[in-house]
This record gives C-alpha cells, structure tokens and sequence, in this order.
C-alpha cells in the first residue's frame, strides 16, 4: 500500500487504540464533586490503559483559592481513591506534571486570560498547538456564562488545531431554556464543535442496544407493531436523594432520567438502522422517533402521566423518611420522586405499541431494564391440557446493575400432559466477557477529545426531548393536585396502573 | 431467573462461560505457568484445563477447582465463577490427548490452547478438531526463523495469537499517533531509516514490528545481515530506500522492545524508549530543534501480556499476517 499523499493514516489499521491529537483539557469545576469522583479518575484510567493523546495537559478552574501543588495532591488523593484501577505511582506521577490550576469565579475576565496564558505556555513549551477541550463540569446556570466568555475572549477558535467544548447535564430545564442556551452556545461555537453529555449514552449496555439490534437477524423481522405488544422502561432505585436535596427539588424525576436518560433508551430502542456509521447519521435516525412521539396536551397528560412522592417506609429492613422529611426539602414540596408515562411512538413501524415510562426514588429495588413484551400466539394448540401458564414471550434488556438479557419462551413441563410454562434464557455480561467495562466518562472523555460525537446529544435532539416533556411539567406545575403517594420500598403510588391499557401490567421490580 | 434470584436474595454466582484455555505444561515447570496464568487476573478463561505432563506416569488423574472473587457478590448482582481442570498426563498420551479433553471443554465455546514448553505432538492431536486459536510466544524460541517459520505453519490450522506480536502493540499505537497529525502523515512516505532496540531474546518482536512498517506502508523487504548484535539491511519504498538496523538492548529487564527510532529524508525523526510510566517521546524537527516528552502508560507486564493474548483470542487482527509475511522475508 505505498502512498505519496498520504490521506488516510495505514498505521491506524487494526490498532484498538486510535491515536487522538494533542490536547489541552480544560474542566471548568474542577474542584467538584463529578470531577472528583469521576471526570479525574477517568482522565487517569485513560492514562493508565494508554489511551490519553501522546501529549496531554489538564486545566482545572474553580473558585477555591489554591496553588496548583495543592490541586494536583487533591487529584491524587481523588484517583487512589475512585480509580477503578490502582494507580501506578509512575503514571500518576507522569499525569500530574502537566496539570495546572487557576483560581477564579467563572464570570471574571482574568479567568479566561490566565487560561488564554496557560494554554499558549503549554503549546510553545511543546512547540505544537494543543487542541482545546473545555469541560463544562459546573452548575447548570454557569454553562451560558463560560461559553460567553470563552466567545468573547476568541478561545472558540485557534489556528491549527480544534476547540471542542463539553456540556455537561442539565441542558436546560424545560424547552425554552434548552433552545435559549442552545442559541447561546451556536452563537460562540459550530454544532460540530459541541459535546452534550448523557452519560448514560456512555455505557456499554446502553451502546450494545444497538448492536444488539442490528448485529443480529432474528429480532429486525418482530420488531414492529406486527409482534411487539408494548414496552416498558424503567430506571428505578431503591435509594433515595441523599444530599442532593437541593438539585432534586428543583428538578423531579421527570428531569432528571427521564427527559434525557429514557429517552435516549426509548430513541435507541425504536430508530432504523442508520444509513452510514458516524455521530450525525446516528443522530438523525434518533431524532425522527423523538419527533415521532406526538406530545400531549394540557388536557391528556393526566391520562398519560402520573407523578407521584415517596412517603416514609421501610427500604432493606431499615425504616427511612418519606421525601417531605428529607434534610433540605421544603416540607411543603411537590417535586415528584416518581413519575410514570404512557408514549407512542406514531410511525408506520411502532404505531399503536404502548411505550411505558416509570423512574422513581426508594422503589423496591434498584433496576434500569427495558422490557419488550410480544404479543401472544394467535393459536394456543394446547389449551385442553392445561397450559394456563403461558405467557407471551417477553425480552428484558437489563442496563442495571447486573447487565444482560433474557428472553422468556414457553416450554413444556416434563411429564405425560402437553403442560406448559415460561422458562428464561439469559444471557449476562458478567458472565460472557472477559474485561471491565470502563467507566462511561473514560469513553465520552477520549470520544470528545478525539472529536466523535456518536454518544453525545444534538441540538435538535435535546429541543426534541423537551418538546415532549413540556406539556407535562407545565400541567404538573399548574395543577392544584399534589403527587400521588407511595410508602419508600414499594412498586410506587397505585395511581400509575391507571397509565396501562387493560390486560397489561407494571413488571415487579 | 438469575436476576430473579439475585434480587430476592442477595447476589448469585453463575459459571462465566467466555472461552476454554488447554494448556499443555511439563510437571516442573507447572508452578511457573500456573502463576502466570494467575497474574492474567480480569483476562482469565472461564475453563482453563492444564494438561501436566509428567515423565513416567502411566495412567490419566484429574481434579477441578471452582473460584469466585473474593468477595461476595452485592444484593442483586451476579458473580462469575472460573472453572480449572488439571489433568497429569504421560508423554504416551499426548498422542491422544483429544480424546482426553475432548468431553471436559465446553463445547459451544471458543477453544484456546497455549504449548509453553513444545509438545507438538499434542498440538498437532488437538489442531483443528478442538482447538480455535492457538497461543505462542516466538520469543521464547530459540531462533527466530524456526519461530516465524513455525506460526506460518501454525495459522494455516488454527488462528495464531502470538505474544511477541502483542509485546509490540504499545510502540505501533505510538508510532501510529505520532505519525496521525496531517503533517506528519505526509512523512510516511519520507521515512528513510527504522531502528529497533530489543532484549536479546525478543528479535521476533523486533521483527514482527518492522514488518508491520513494512506491511502498512507497501515497502519491498529483504532479508537483513547481522554484524554482532546487530542486524541491518534496507526495504525499498516508492521514492527511496529505507535503512533497517535491529540492536540487541542486553540491559532490558523484560522480553520484548527497547525502543524504535524512525527517521525521515526531511530530516524529521522520532524515538520512542521505555521509561518509568510509559515511553519516553524524543523529536527532532526539520529545523533541528528537539523536544522530549513522556508518553503515558502502565506496563501490563508478563502476565499483562498473556491476559492480552487471551482476550485477543476472541478478536481478529487483520494486520499480523501481512506483518509476519513481511518479517520472515527479513530474515537472515
């Protein structure tokens, strides 16, 4: 394969690790709870594995005063202790001589000159110019100050090499502030330069969803309203706020799974085939079923929507509060803790399937599963005999927390009676392969530095998803009804089972 | 049902079920190896069957082992349990050793055997009916064309996994990024010399990654001289020729590469050299200024390397054949 002009790399060619262009990362909230946790421990699992750009450099920026010594100790101190690798001294060590910090609030001019400083030292130190990558890991109302700025400023663009800018969940509250920060951010930078985090779309389950769907022939022919009855997708957990009283109360479940995670499950699970791999023909396919979900009016979201609050119960033996007695929560609140829905999804493939929704706080269990219910035989040949236990087939696509499938299928119970009942095969990650997934940052990290965004959300897919959801938070906010009520520990309130059609039913968690 | 069971009562065990691993291991060294296989850790067989053989034993013994993680498996959750086979074998079985293994490895399962210490007659009993994929380590041969010799022979029965290919995946990753940038993509064309420093015992490696230039790049290869503990000759590409030089690294603590220059016609070279937490990048420009940086990674070590082959087992690298073609017509 001799080449003069060389326009692909031939190196490149069965390597699992492409190489990703030099790069400057800039985490804005670099003193954070996600940057600790997870942001800083994926940056150094990447280093470990080998994965990072041949050269790298980390900007941190918050508002603690403190000196870049003292900033690389607290990023260690951060990896030895989430690292799902134990670091080796040698590469931590290495990781950190190129992390810098600078001290600021995210509005102030000198923030942004000291970081236009920083980033030109560490290309004229290497004598190359680095990409930029800016990480928007900062509370929600921040995101349209940096991106301002760093416009203002001219660091959406540099010679030689890309700006990339990643923005992390929410992106937005409801559809007029995703489409008011959307306009803010298109104004500083192209849409192919931005990066919105869903990290759920980082997950390997959620990403084989799609291999699942298009790496194998026997499901494409049921797929469709001909065999699939209804669907039903659940993002449920048995623990409840914890310490995020103040994000939860103004959020809801409705905001916080739903609107993003879900529907992201709900895109992936209902689009065609795309017509070519890459971000946008990804994206295109998902943004058709998004805007195939007609959204209700005022007048049907209580026949499609039901929201509900935990009260006190008993999760794992032990007696927890109800919601309205958690620590920061207004007594007198109305944030839903569980919310559950009936979509449709009206194309030619899906029209007339049920798809249900339901996302809760201190449910009976902690499960993220799709489950895809057939509709049963039009014959049952076995009726006279005693076949009363069958059931029709029923797929489960299990995200959380132990990561698989199974497929329910009748089979006959041994003896001399044509009996029959549903047994299960299943399949489980754990089980199947040999590696540790890596964590869903590590992957959205190293996609967004090398510029690949097929896991991250478009425009027009966030404004979709809002325009879904909008009507429901409006009725929500402006009904005189509170939530329905659940104890902690059970399925959720009863009212959701009004949601179902007759003859269907919420699976136990 | 599992799921079922997991969420009812805490977590579950279940049998992982990923692939079998035969491997073929002489009675004194069986510690070793079973320590290696050890140190594979997260990349382990689901059924690993060593196949001990011992001089002077007449008749055929087994025992199996289940293990799980240490810890249990949390509320919910399901751990998967490993399963080993070891069955001691005399020299007159290994005729027939398909016949032993055949019942004891999970059929719908990819098999992997891996022979350390020779033992073709069993390889040879066992390839293609049971096994999938066969591992080697050309290092660990005496004389490389034997080596390279014997994996073609080998591939053309089984897909061949060899170590010392994988040995020199961290230095093709980093010469394939270096060379990404447009820049310096324009220079593949202009390389003009590859150097390969390598443990003494690794030429393979050394081989194998010169062959992959070679390969990658469409240059005509012949076979190299050796001076001492060099090798050197050239490989001709479209505009130029190309200086091949292949030095032994006696200091170098670990089988496989010690470093890789590549210099080009415009005067531009690169060299990359193990150093504590990864490889040590040294560029020279066309203007003859230098830069020096650390690139960064974990050496996966000895046991990180077989862990390596075993995953890579159920993987396919289109580009090692076309490598091991171009490294064999480097021979001496």
């Amino acid at each position: 394969m001799a080449t003069t002009v060389t326009r692909e790399n031939p190196l490149i060619a069965g390597l699992e690790r492409l190489p990703v262009h030099p790069t400057t990362l800039v985490i804005f909230g670099g003193t954070g709870d996600l940057a600790h946790r997870k942001l800083l421990p994926a940056i150094y699992n990447l280093a470990h594995e080998g994965q990072l750009p041949e050269r790298f450099n980390l900007i941190a920026i918050a508002r603690t005063v403190q000196s870049h010594e003292a900033y690389q100790q607290t990023m260690r101190d951060s990896i030895e202790r989430y690292s799902r690798t134990p670091p080796n001294p040698e590469v931590l060590d290495a990781l950190l001589e190129n992390v810098r910090y600078i001290p600021g609030a995210f509005d102030e001019d000198s923030v942004y000159d000291e970081l236009e400083k920083c980033a030109k030292w560490f290309d004229e130190r290497a004598g190359i110019v680095f990409n930029r990558v800016f990480y928007l890991s900062t509370a929600p109302q921040f995101f349209p100050v940096i991106v301002e700025q760093l416009g203002h400023k001219k660091m959406d663009r540099i010679k030689g090499a890309e700006v990339r800018i990643v923005i992390e969940k929410p992106f937005g509250t409801d559809l007029a502030s995703a489409r008011k920060l959307n306009r803010t951010v298109l104004r500083e930078f192209r849409e192919s330069q931005v990066f919105r985090i869903d990290h759920y779309l980082g997950k390997e389950t959620v990403q084989n969803l799609l291999a699942f769907r298009f790496a194998n022939t026997f499901f494409e022919p049921i797929w469709n309203r001909n065999y699939i009855d209804d669907v039903q997708i659940t993002a449920a957990e048995d623990l409840g706020i914890g310490s995020r009283a103040g994000y939860y109360d103004r959020s809801g479940a409705l905001r916080d799974l739903i609107q993003n995670h879900m529907s992201q499950l709900l895109a992936l699970l209902c689009m065609e085939v795309p017509a070519s791999t890459g971000a946008n023909p990804l994206r295109d396919e998902k943004v058709k079923v998004l805007r195939a979900i007609v959204p209700p009016t005022l007048e049907e979201v209580p026949r499609m929507a039901v929201r509900g609050q935990y009260t006190a119960g008993t999760v794992g033996g032990e007696h927890v509060p109800g919601y309205l007695e958690e620590e920061g929560v207004p007594p007198d609140s109305d944030t839903e803790t569980y919310a559950a829905l009936r979509l449709s999804v009206q194309n030619w493939r899906w029209a007339g399937v049920p798809f249900y929704l339901r996302t809760g706080k201190r449910l009976a269990r902690k499960v993220t599963e799709i489950a895809i219910t057939l509709k049963p035989v039009p014959h049952l040949a076995f009726r006279e005999t005693g076949s009363l236990g069958v059931q029709p087939n029923q797929l489960i696509l299990t995200v959380q927390p132990d990561e698989g499938v199974s497929l329910s299928l009748g089979a006959k119970i041994p003896g001399n009676l044509m009996r029959i009942r549903p047994v299960n095969m299943e399949f489980h990650y754990g089980t199947a392969f040999l590696s540790q997934s890596p964590e869903a940052y590590e992957r959205l990290i190293l996609d967004a530095m090398r510029g690949d965004a097929s896991l991250f959300t478009r425009d027009d897919e966030v404004e979709a998803q809002w325009s879904i959801y909008d009507p429901i938070l409006e009725q929500w906010h402006d009904s005189s009804n509170p939530p329905a009520t659940y104890p902690a520990g059970t399925d959720g309130p009863e009212e959701a089972n009004a949601l179902l059609a007759p003859g269907h039913h919420w699976r136990q968690l | 049902m599992l799921n079922q069971r997991a969420s009812e009562g805490g977590g579950v065990y279940a049998p992982a079920r990923v692939l079998n691993l035969i491997v073929i291991v002489d009675r004194e060294w069986r510690g070793e190896i079973a320590n290696r296989l050890e140190q594979v850790g997260r990349y382990s067989a689901s059924r690993t069957i060593m196949c001990v053989v011992e001089q002077g034993r007449d008749h055929i013994s087994a025992w199996a082992r289940m293990s799980a993680p240490d810890t249990a498996p949390p509320p919910g959750e399901i751990a998967p349990v490993r399963e080993q086979i070891e069955v001691d074998v005399g020299p007159q079985h290994l005729l027939v050793l398909d016949t032993v293994v055949d019942p004891i490895v999970v059929p719908e399962l990819l098999t992997v055997l891996w022979s350390p210490h020779g033992h073709q007659d069993a390889v040879d009993a066992l390839l293609p009916r049971i096994v999938d994929v066969i591992l080697i380590d050309s290092v660990f041969d005496p004389d490389p064309q034997d080596a390279l010799g014997r994996v073609e022979e080998l591939s053309k029965k089984a897909y061949v996994v060899d170590l010392a290919w994988l040995r020199s995946t961290p230095w093709r990753e980093r010469v394939a990024a270096t060379f990404d940038p447009r820049e310096m993509r324009n220079l593949l064309s202009a390389i003009s010399g590859v150097t390969v420093r390598y443990r003494p015992d690794s030429q393979a490696s050394a081989l194998l990654f010169v062959g992959w230039l070679a390969s990658r790049l469409g240059w005509r290869v012949s076979p190299l001289s050796g001076v001492g503990a060099a090798l050197h000759g050239h490989a001709r590409a479209r505009r130029q020729e190309i200086q091949i030089r292949l030095d032994q690294h006696p200091d170098q603590a670990v089988p496989g590469l010690a470093g890789v220059t590549v210099d080009t016609a415009h005067g531009v070279s690169v060299s990359l050299d193990r150093a504590p937490g990864g490889l040590t990048e040294h560029r020279r420009e066309r203007d003859g200024s230098e830069h020096v940086w650390k690139v960064l990674g974990a050496s996966r070590g000895e046991g990180g390397i077989l862990g390596q082959g075993v995953r890579q087992a159920l993987l396919r690298d289109p580009t090692y054949k076309p490598a091991l073609d171009a490294a064999r017509a480097m021979l001496p």
